[in-house]
């Protein structure tokens, strides 16, 4: 089958691997029928993140039909079902999928070792995502193989169409949850840094959920006209304060709940924080570039809400902790319990609240997925979301 | 800016931090060169370099040029490129006086040094001016229909408010006072 292929930094390639086979009993094997590139794969393309290989398959929002059943997957999956795939692999069973913390399942990870040695304790096995989350090949490829199948899966009718749905694999739960771990209230102003993909399905969730004003933060003229038709009041950084202006659109308190949906590559032209971590992050003496974090925690409204959905990966530095704790702020973060969300999404895009198809930009072949990497990374061509069509 | 200026519309790039350490080392190329203009008595003192005062001035004149060139173009990139070939002059002779006798050579050193340090930074400038497309950027894409809400954004609006969020997601009790405008004015405090 045809595949995109990490092969290195920035060397990402379709290439003919061998077709997935079931490997366990509770495996399925779905014939993808659209995938997209998600702005965290843009770390791996720029090999931010620890634990590529090469030959490692790219993807992780995924959907399509499923075309074989492992044994012990039949009860749930049957040849032909139309699913979803959620990033995060869970098998339903242990303490925290109980919970609903799916993106901490207990099981999944089969390099759960590493992840425990790197973060203190094991995280859910991801699709395509390094092998520090399992290694398991991802889905921007004609076939994937779904681990814990039974319970990884979104079961989705077919009265709506890909563009509809494919995003409740990862984009539009990761915003929603971005946005529920603010807990808005009718009063509230929501400040979101980074106006990319998770960045315009988090302003959609803080209107759906109510907010009273949603700021969206970004310099990319593209995402800010999208930002704005979503209903957001834009600032671009390039042009002027961000910290004057939110303080300007919230009578100089500060916004209550601050998303950072931009996470450890982040572009801050002219601060001197910016320039620290460029240095820092090149000498490889700091993995992340955590300028929105710092701005968030001074901005924030005192004892308001930190949201990051945006992906960090290891050790960040000069975060201002003092201000964090004097101002009594409260950090909520992760990565998304995909499952926990999926129903009620579901539901929402039926009764026509939301389309997240809004999104998507560019509609290629898996063959040309490689240079939209390149093209989604540098923002060329009003590049927002990127479907492929395997 | 990508889209606010016809020079960065016309080179094509989506980077606006390069564009602006251009036009940094524009100015810093117009002050040295005042300042080489207006004293090279003085620094040849503090190079130990004396009786090339004219030489040092010359220089000054070239600073100042190549300053206006890279403020004043459409594109700066042959400008900067003109930069670093200058530092490379500037190194040559600043090597010279190295040798022999010259009570001021650690001075020259420093001067070496700092050289060589704005040299890098002239040369990523360069480099990174380059790699953009010298072609026009396309239009813009118009975005503004791409709302997301089939129903229109007012009968979106709090559409979701019917959803209960969950335990562990709910802002601490304790905190939900001051972030609120009822929130007491005066709260009690606990200390």
């Amino acid at each position: 089958m045809k595949a995109l292929v990490w092969h290195g930094t920035t060397d990402i390639r379709c290439d003919s691997v061998p077709d997935p086979q079931i490997e366990h009993p509770r495996d399925a094997i779905i014939k993808v029928t659209s995938c997209a590139i998600c702005g965290s794969d843009l770390h791996l393309y720029d090999h931010f993140m620890p634990g590529m290989k090469s030959g490692d398959i790219m993807g992780h929002e995924s959907m399509g039909e499923v075309v074989e059943v492992g044994p012990e997957a039949k009860g749930k999956l049957k040849v032909g079902d139309r699913v979803v795939i959620p990033f995060t692999i869970i098998c339903g069973e242990c303490d925290q999928c109980k919970r609903g913390n799916f993106s901490v399942c207990e099981r999944t990870n089969r390099n759960g070792h590493i992840a425990a040695k790197a973060f203190g304790h094991t995280t859910a096995g991801l699709f395509g995502y390094t092998h520090l989350t399992g290694g398991y090949p991802g889905g921007q490829a004609e076939y994937l193989r779904v681990p814990f199948a039974d319970a990884t899966h979104i079961k989705v009718p077919s009265t709506l169409s890909d563009e509809q749905l494919l995003f409740l694999s990862d984009i539009f739960p990761t915003g929603w949850q971005a946005a529920v771990q603010c807990d808005i209230e009718p009063t509230d102003t929501v400040a979101i840094w980074g106006a990319g993909p998770v960045g315009q399905m988090a302003i959609r969730s803080a209107i759906l959920l109510g907010a009273k004003q949603v700021i969206a933060i970004d310099r990319v003229p593209e995402r800010l006209d999208m930002a704005r038709a979503g209903g957001a009041i834009t600032i671009n950084f390039d042009e002027e304060s961000v910290i004057e202006r939110l303080n300007e659109l919230t009578n100089g308190k500060g916004p209550e709940k601050c998303i950072d949906s931009v996470g450890m590559e982040a572009h801050a032209a002219g601060t001197v924080d910016a320039m620290y971590d460029r240095v820092k992050q090149a000498t490889m003496m700091e993995t992340d570039r955590p300028h929105v974090l710092r701005e968030m925690a001074y901005v924030c409204r005192p004892a308001g809400t930190l949201s990051v959905p945006g992906v960090y990966g290891g050790l960040l530095d000069k975060i201002p902790f003092g201000a964090i704790m004097n101002k009594g702020l409260t950090i909520r973060t992760g990565q998304t319990h995909v499952n926990r969300w999926t129903d009620d999404l579901l539901r929402r895009i039926e009764e026509g609240q939301i389309d997240p198809s809004f999104v998507i930009t560019h509609t290629v072949g898996l063959d040309e997925g490689p240079d939209m990497y390149k093209i989604f990374r540098d923002k060329q061509d009003g590049c927002i979301k990127v479907v492929l069509k395997p | 800016m990508r889209y606010e200026t016809e020079r960065t519309r016309r080179r094509g790039h989506a980077d606006t931090a390069t564009d602006t350490l251009a036009r940094g080392l524009g100015i810093f190329s117009i002050a040295l060169g005042i300042a080489e203009v207006v004293a090279p008595r003085a620094l040849a003192r503090a190079l130990g370099m004396k009786g090339q005062e004219g030489l040092i001035a010359g220089y000054g004149v070239r600073e100042i040029a190549t300053g206006i060139g890279i403020l004043a173009s459409k594109d700066p990139t042959p400008w900067i490129w003109g930069r670093v070939a200058g530092d490379g002059l500037d190194l040559a002779t600043l090597a010279t006086a190295l040798e022999g006798r010259n009570p001021k050579k650690g001075n020259v050193g420093i001067a070496m040094a700092a050289v060589a340090g704005v040299t890098a930074l002239d040369v990523y400038c360069a480099q990174t001016l380059s790699r953009e497309s010298p072609h026009p950027l396309p239009p813009m894409q118009d975005y503004s229909d791409r709302t997301g809400y089939p129903r229109g954004i007012e009968q979106s609006h709090g559409a979701a408010k019917d959803f209960e969020v969950p335990r562990d997601f709910r802002t601490p009790e304790a905190m939900r006072p001051y972030t609120q405008p009822q929130a007491p004015q005066r709260p009690t405090p606990s200390m």
